[in-house]
């Protein structure tokens, strides 16, 4: 039996609360995401049970007990606390998958900071742009990313401390300071910061088409939304070794990665290690895995290395396969069927501004491959008429997937950008705030993406309804990219759009002009991918430019980057009476 | 084939290490199951051997197994310049 059971009945009967019963948390008890996952677990007896399985590259592993998380993310805590890092303050985690990264971010909420997980793999300029943005007072990186900060911090006022957590202390700089949790005297007692519903606990980044990435804020109310999910889509029990693949850099990392399955007191697995299928099948035949949560170009990649290759792990383990991050398309749905025993990926989607689960496929329920399946329950999810933004009762017929207010695990506002926040809303008044837009059961909040419902309200992915690029499942800024194009010797005018690919959905194509003196070559193609890579991130870097002598712009100047997508994608380019004939 | 494995650990350590990086990287290191060479920088790796040796490596072929080591990619190389 699912912990579901039936999604009609669930739906029918829905309250919030019921997270609250399925946490046995009761009104008054003190809401702190990072004691709720920690604290909260061993208080109720299971401080020996194993919370983390953790292996590394090479040989490197360790497993991890509640009591440790409870005792290290303490450390953590104690330790920003004597830093003089203050409740409210931006704290960014900048490191690999490490344990540190997971002790860390439940330590920075536990002491009432804000955590700002960012990916490690972001080059320099795309780290300063976030810690600018949202004002970082303190940053835990490693010997290998440290680096990157050093670069930067001179332009960063507000970054005054930077904390390496692992590597040899002898080769910090002046001003760096060294933290080792697992070598520093335990902690067994910290006063947790007494949060309330709505202080803020998780600063994440993403990106749009215009302007730099903004930052969604998250509040300690949002463990309810994760943790029902978790509970009802995932199905974890108290048996279940989990693994969700998510780096914490990203939402999935610390919604399913962190949040939901410790609140819920569930054994989790983490590999630290790059992307080989043979490394995968093994860390889930060794842990003996039983629910997997990952995403679709993932999948894809797996299904490229063919099915002789499962053949030669024992995957009997796996009872529940889910993915997130874009549209997992119908193929690999009916593949994983075919290689796992009969299990076929639940598709789930939401995004880091929901903070949890919105549309997904459940245990139990028929899977209709490609599609995303049906809102959860409580949640209210409509697609809305491109032109007139109401609801649309035509099966079949695309529109925007749009949410009403209220969940619990919504963001609350994008950092510092209110009227970007109130954007996103349709049929919001001019001035409205933040607090007004989340909480008005009139409004619709518009997701960004297309869809479609069939006539038994499965929902049905079409497409972005931006420029933004979802590559690997990362949203990716085409202004970002662009900006970081032209600070490139040899780049005039850039513009940047989504390409398709079999295996991340899309990447990265770039239209360039050249300035006087540089002629397009193969090298200065490699040259420019590169630079994009180190300055922004692998995800953001080209994987194809195209040269040209001119790039289309509208009359007033603005490069059309539709036409270009459109023509990437073998899309009708639409009206372009509009291009100017320069 | 020496030659060849010189130029291509050449490449990794310039574009992928920093200066004060304290792993070295051999012929058989892993690249990226290690995490130096993640899955997207594969592609930048891939079209340096594509420009340097003048070839086209088949997507199908370059896999991250294939790449995983300096001795494995010169081995596909080869493979590919007949």
């Amino acid at each position: 039996m699912s912990n579901i059971g039936s999604y009609e009945e669930r739906t029918q009967y829905f309250n919030w609360d019921i997270a609250k019963d399925i946490l046995d948390w009761k009104e008054g008890e003190l809401l702190n995401i990072g004691a709720i996952c920690s604290d909260r677990i061993c208080n109720r007896g299971d401080g020996k049970k194993t919370a983390l399985i953790w292996e590394g590259f090479g040989d490197k592993s360790a497993r991890y007990t509640f009591d440790d998380l409870r005792v290290y993310s303490n450390g953590f805590a104690k330790f920003l606390s004597e830093q003089g890092i203050e409740p409210g303050d931006r704290v960014c985690l900048f490191m690999d998958k490490i344990p540190s990264l997971y002790f860390s971010f439940l330590g920075v909420l536990k002491m009432g900071a804000i955590a700002q997980p960012l990916f490690s793999a972001f080059g320099d300029e795309s780290l300063e742009v976030r810690l600018a943005s949202a004002g970082t007072r303190a940053i835990f990186t490693t010997r290998k990313h440290v680096r990157k900060v050093r670069k930067i911090k001179d332009r960063l006022p507000n970054l005054e401390k930077i904390i390496v957590v692992e590597g040899n202390p002898d080769k910090l700089k002046e001003g760096e300071i060294f933290f080792d949790v697992e070598n520093s005297p335990r902690v067994e007692e910290f006063d947790v910061y007494h949060s309330s519903p709505e202080t803020p606990s998780v600063l994440h980044y993403t990106s749009g088409t215009t302007g730099q990435p903004k930052g969604a804020l998250h509040v300690h109310n949002s463990i309810w939304g994760q943790a029902l999910t978790t509970s009802w889509v995932l199905d974890l029990k108290d048996d279940d070794i989990y693994w969700c693949t998510a780096d914490p850099g990203w939402v999935t990392g610390t919604s399913y990665g962190i949040i939901g399955p410790w609140a819920l007191g569930a054994t989790q697995c983490v590999l630290d290690s790059g992307f080989t299928s043979s490394r995968w099948y093994k860390f889930i035949q060794d842990n003996r895995i039983t629910v997997w949560y990952s995403a679709p170009t993932a999948i894809r990649a797996l299904m490229k290395d063919g099915n002789e290759l499962v053949g030669d792990f024992d995957l009997s383990s796996l009872r529940n396969l889910a993915s997130v991050g874009e549209p997992l398309n119908a193929e690999a749905v009916i593949w994983s069927g075919e290689v796992f025993d009969g299990l076929q990926f639940h598709d789930t989607f939401w995004q880091t501004e929901t903070g949890a689960m919105m549309i997904t496929n459940y245990p139990g329920m028929e899977i209709r491959p490609g599609s995303m399946g049906k809102p959860f329950p409580g949640i209210k999810a409509a697609v809305l008429d491109l032109d007139t933004h109401e609801p649309i009762d035509e099966a079949g017929k695309v529109g925007l997937i749009a949410f009403r207010p209220g969940w619990p695990s919504m963001f609350r506002q994008y950092w510092k950008q209110p009227d970007t926040y109130r954007s996103k809303f349709v049929g919001a008044s001019e001035n409205a705030m933040p607090d007004e837009l989340r909480t008005n059961p009139d409004l619709w909040y518009v997701s960004g993406d297309r869809a479609s419902i069939d006539k038994d309200g499965y929902y049905w992915f079409v497409g972005r309804d931006d420029d933004v690029i979802n590559t690997g499942g990362h949203l990716v800024g085409p202004f970002e990219i662009e900006s970081a194009l032209v600070e490139h010797e040899a780049i005039a005018e850039a513009a940047a759009v989504g390409k398709p690919d079999k295996v991340n959905m899309e990447v990265v194509k770039a239209f360039v002009t050249l300035k006087p003196g540089f002629e397009p070559s193969d090298d200065l193609e490699l040259d420019i991918m590169n630079f994009i890579r180190k300055r922004l991130s692998p995800l953001a870097m080209p994987q194809e430019i195209e040269y040209r002598d001119k790039l289309p712009k509208t009359r007033s100047g603005k490069i059309v980057r539709r036409y270009l997508r459109a023509i990437e994608w073998g899309e009708d380019v639409g009206d372009m009476s509009s291009l100017s004939d320069e | 084939m020496e030659q060849m494995k010189e130029t291509v650990l050449e490449y990794i350590v310039d574009e992928y290490l920093d200066e004060d990086d304290e792993d070295e990287v051999f012929y058989d290191s892993p690249l990226i199951s290690s995490g130096i060479v993640d899955s997207f920088s594969m592609v930048s790796l891939k079209r340096f051997i594509e420009n340097k040796y003048s070839i086209k490596l088949p997507d199908e072929e370059a896999t991250p197994e294939a790449f995983d080591t300096v001795n494995s990619i010169c081995k596909l190389v080869n493979k590919h310049l007949g």
